[in-house]
């Protein structure tokens, strides 16, 4: 076990030693964080995909209850779904900074996403409280059940990207626009833009198609 | 320490050839927000025939998930995207399969077991 | 305050629990006993607990498997005993919810907290070293990832004292595993341990995909890349594809037991029917992500030991990789009675057939591996052969099952539990043990003993057989399984025969504890000075036994398939490098093991209903990872100096090794080098 006395010898003067390994290091690591998100996102696509199925199969089991035609109203969604497009864009502008290297602009423009995130939720929050007070909460029929479940998980992935957003302005703030940072806000970015494609199938499958 | 900072710019510029530019984003946004509005229109205007609705809000969610990709997420085929991309093609034939597989499975299993849920859609 | 939880929670009135309470709570005493007199406790918590070398971490999975192998394995005698005796009058001495409980747990036990961290552990252990990488991508997540299996493992045996575990078989179907009709805690604990484990067996399912495509040695090509780490990269594929489901399919459940929603219960249109579609579209790839690393680790002991190439080795790669697609498509084979029809059922029927057809390519690759070749029958070998021998038939009987009709006549019957078993044993265990017999003296410098090893295997061999040919008979004759009691006599001699292979199983599992204590015990005398005690080809037998915690010295450059061997070959594979650089390494770290700890209270506080204590549970969780996220000081590098230091000695040893040649085994290669 001769890692241990050598792991107990080096400390962090080493970083200053080794400048330009760093750097190299870094940078290996860079790419590899990016796949290895992306794959995560993949496996997060597939826990939606057994929601859809899920929703899917379970669309028409209301079991005498509301059906989505009458309790879906298609303005509101509608609105909903601009503040999530507008973050999107926003979330853009601030990788926009990130790659000029302006600090402020980036944490500003989080800022501007958080603001339209939260207002998303805020919506949601409304929306399935309102659905809840009619009468037609989860537990009323499987239709209801897996329309909670699948818009709420998302809703609920949103939160994390929030909770997310604002470690990440913090971070940026404390240590500037570090390989570090710079690498999770680009996995925080395709995190993003990830929940607007999957809300994009949200109103499609489950607003629109329920409204037909 | 600047220096280091140039470096690490140039070499990421040849990783991801893409980072998108203020115009892609705004090109992707606007075209975002056409089909959105194409495809909650469809449904709402009352004008589009039934039968063509759900036909409707499917082209115009693909399309809007394929600019999406193509302006947010930057996804394309150069070489470096090309790991990427092979993940996803791989992620979208489980999905298919997860999704159209249950439908089908449970379609037929419904309407042999008849299941309440069957009763209300039509037996094929 | 203590949400369900109460005194009565722990079955006092049952001896059988309460006999093995004691016995754990003496021996776990005796160990920390152990640990505090000889002042283990800094060495472990330094050494291992917080570790993120992945060869550490892949020998913690292993040892813990094989922990939990013992904890399934006397379910499974306990249940040969009632079904050997609750014939007819007999009653047995197991009453039928305890017994519900114990081929619950058996099943839960032998696939997700042994089988799989086996695999996990193996793909650690050996991964890395095969691509000559000097660690996996993501070596923190790593860590992370085997604690939260381990707080997996703890609700598990939780469960046994505190409260009772799930009564519905181990894919927990509703309705019986709804809330109305299993109103305990024990679906609560099967339904959290496998979230947490689940989580943290995808975590590195991920590590692994983005180490084996990132981190392979200059010149390795994908073509050229060991058959291990093929199998294991189309494995962690299939991880990353398939838990997601589960993890959707537990949390549905988790949604019906406990905010009352409707989408598996039998009112309110909910349909149990998708619970079994969605969990087998898990189930069956998760069969293939146990078995594919098994495929590939005979492939390199058959090479290794009939000193020749593997053969067909893009055949190999080719079949792994339609295996792994093809598993996605099967699933309805668990359930062509469900009443999907004959179109349905003729479809995955076809597509159960087909995917046999990949898997006997890679036997015939085998077979002919060995053809002419100079065959070594050492102890991974046997079971080698004894795998190919076992798993072709359990294959045959699997493809029997595949044609529906037939299916209609066996479906829950014993025939069933025998095929699997076949293949599972037969298989994955028999793969399991043959690797850890391969590579032990790669993770501690030192082979295993040969008697025990062989005597080991003769005994599972044996002792599986007469097992499970008696449930193939009685399937046949109609016995269904999950019983705990049967009126027909007729049944019971076979019964009698299969209780006796299990305690001849039982003898070997004996033997391999045996055989760890007198490798142990005699390590001088089986060290592996050459750190190539076999004559291997791939990277791993190039470095020294115990590998360097760096792994490589050098990074290797690859042009050949089988580089080392060839090195080899051309006297090059030891050349000591002019000049050695600093090497960078990943610091430890213990916010795993505090995850997993805050983990485990969020499981048990959710089992229980203990609202206030979930949420401690979940924000520590959150919050150690925040705090991890704000730690720079996450590596260090081992100087040069350090590194040549180490290398030396190894040189040394291996110079003095050559001189002596005292392995056999080796030696036609050896002369070459020196």
């Amino acid at each position: 076990m001769s890692s241990a006395a050598v792991r107990a010898s080096h400390g962090a003067h080493d970083d200053v030693l080794h400048g330009g390994g760093v750097d190299h290091h870094h940078h290996d690591d860079g790419s590899k964080t990016l796949l290895g998100f992306w794959i995560y996102l993949m496996s997060d696509c597939l826990i939606f995909s057994g929601l859809f199925a899920t929703f899917a199969v379970l669309a028409n089991s209301t079991a005498g209850g509301p059906t989505g035609k009458e309790l879906f109203e298609l303005p509101y969604v509608l609105g909903e779904t601009m503040l999530l497009l507008i973050s999107s864009v926003t979330f853009g502008m601030a990788m926009l900074n990130m790659h000029a290297g302006k600090k402020g602009g980036v944490v500003a423009w989080l800022a501007v996403t958080f603001l339209f995130g939260a207002g998303f939720i805020g919506m949601e929050v409304y929306e399935f409280a309102k659905l809840v007070h009619e009468g037609a909460g989860p537990s009323t029929s499987a239709f209801l059940s897996s329309y909670f479940t699948l818009v709420g998980t998302h809703g609920l992935h949103v939160t994390c990207g929030l909770i997310w957003l604002v470690v990440m302005m913090d971070q940026i703030r404390r240590f500037g626009l570090t390989d570090a940072t710079q690498r999770r806000l680009s996995c925080l970015s395709l995190f993003w833009h990830f929940l607007d494609i999957v809300w994009i199938c949200v109103f499609t499958f489950v607003y629109l198609r329920g409204a037909i | 320490m600047s220096g280091n900072h140039h470096s690490h710019d140039a070499h990421h510029g040849a990783e991801h050839a893409d980072h998108g530019s203020t115009k892609s984003y705004v090109v992707g946004f606007v075209l975002s927000v056409v089909l959105t509005l194409a495809s909650f229109g469809v449904v709402m205007s009352g004008k589009v025939p039934h039968d063509l609705m759900m036909p409707g809000i499917i082209v115009f969610g693909v399309a809007q998930l394929i600019v999406q990709l193509k302006y947010f997420l930057h996804m394309g085929l150069s070489p470096s995207q090309r790991s990427n991309f092979a993940i996803m093609l791989f992620t979208l034939l489980i999905l298919a399969i997860v999704v159209v597989g249950s439908l089908w499975v449970m379609h037929n299993m419904n309407a042999n077991m008849m299941h309440p849920t069957s009763q209300m859609m039509p037996v094929e | 305050m203590f949400g369900k939880l109460t005194l009565d929670a722990i079955p006092y009135h049952e001896p059988i629990v309460m006999g093995t309470l004691v016995a754990v709570i003496l021996g776990g005493l005796a160990m920390l006993a152990v640990i505090t007199k000889f002042r283990l406790w800094g060495y472990l918590w330094k050494e291992w607990f917080t570790s993120v070398d992945h060869k550490k971490i892949g020998i913690m999975y292993i040892i813990v498997a094989l922990v939990m192998l013992l904890r399934g394995f006397s379910d499974a005698i306990m249940m040969r005993m009632q079904q050997a005796m609750a014939a007819g009058e007999s009653a047995g001495y197991l009453p039928p919810h305890h017994f519900d409980q114990v081929f619950t747990a058996h099943g839960v036990i032998m696939i997700f907290f042994v089988a799989m961290p086996f695999i996990t552990g193996l793909m650690n252990m050996v991964v890395p070293l095969q691509i000559g990488a000097r660690d996996v991508a993501y070596p923190f997540l790593n860590s992370l990832s085997f604690w939260l299996f381990m707080s997996g493992v703890v609700l598990v045996m939780v469960s046994l004292f505190v409260g009772d575990f799930a009564a519905t078989g181990w894919l927990a179907y509703p309705p019986l595993s709804g809330i109305k009709y299993s109103p305990t805690v024990g679906v609560d604990y099967y339904i959290w341990s496998l979230q947490l484990s689940g989580l943290g067996t995808t975590l590195s399912g991920i590590n692994f995909i983005v180490t084996i495509m990132k981190m392979r040695a200059p010149g390795m090509t994908l073509m050229k890349m060991p058959v291990f780490t093929w199998t294991a990269l189309v494995t962690n594929i299939l991880i990353v594809a398939a838990f997601p489901i589960l993890t959707v399919t537990l949390a549905l459940l988790t949604a019906d037991r406990y905010l009352d929603m409707h989408f598996f219960t039998n009112e309110l249109g909910g349909n149990a029917m998708m619970y079994v579609n969605m969990i087998w579209i898990w189930g069956h790839p998760e069969v293939y992500i146990l078995i594919l690393p098994c495929f590939g680790a005979f492939s390199e002991i058959v090479a290794t030991f009939s000193k020749k190439p593997l053969f067909g080795y893009t055949s190999m790669v080719y079949a792994t990789s339609c295996i792994g697609v093809l598993s996605f498509v099967v699933w309805l084979h668990h359930f062509f009675t469900m009443g999907s029809g004959a179109n349905v059922n003729a479809f995955f029927g076809i597509t159960t057939m087909i995917i046999s057809v990949p898997t006997g390519a890679k036997l015939f690759n085998w077979l002919f591996t060995m053809y002419r070749g100079r065959v070594q029958f050492t102890v991974p070998m046997l079971w080698t052969v004894g795998f190919m021998v076992t798993f072709v038939i359990g294959g045959v009987t699997g493809v029997l099952l595949a044609v529906p009709g037939a299916d209609f006549l066996l479906h829950n019957s014993v025939f069933l539990i025998a095929h699997f078993h076949n293949v599972i044993i037969g298989g994955v265990v028999f793969g399991v043990f043959a690797a850890i017999n391969y590579w032990f003296p790669k993770a501690f410098g030192f082979r295993l003993n040969e008697f025990w090893g062989k005597a080991s295997f003769w005994c599972w061999l044996v002792g599986f057989w007469m097992a499970f040919a008696p449930l193939y008979v009685l399937g046949l004759k109609g016995m269904t399984r999950r019983m705990n009691h049967y009126a027909n006599p007729d049944w019971q001699p076979f019964l009698i025969v299969a209780a006796l292979g299990a305690a001849v199983i039982a003898l070997g599992i004996f033997c391999t504890l045996v055989q760890f204590y007198v490798s142990i015990r005699d390590r001088k005398k089986l060290t592996d000075p050459s750190g190539d005690p076999w004559g291997g080809r791939t990277l791993e037998w190039a470095i020294s036994s115990p590998a360097p915690f760096y792994n490589f010295a050098i990074v290797p450059q690859i042009k050949e398939l089988d580089q080392f061997w060839e090195d080899k070959q051309n006297g090059v594979a030891y050349v000591q490098p002019a000049k050695y650089e600093d090497i960078h390494m990943p610091r430890n770290t213990g916010v795993g093991v505090v995850m997993g700890a805050f983990g485990t209270v969020l499981g048990f506080a959710l089992v229980w209903h203990i609202w206030w204590l979930a949420a401690v549970g979940l924000l520590g969780m959150i919050g150690a990872f925040i705090v991890r996220a704000y730690d720079r000081d996450i590596d260090y590098w081992v100087p040069a100096a350090e590194v040549e230091k180490i290398e030396r000695s190894r040189h040394a040893q291996l110079q003095q090794f050559q001189t002596t040649q005292v392995a056999p085994v080796a030696a036609p290669q050896r002369q070459k080098v020196a």
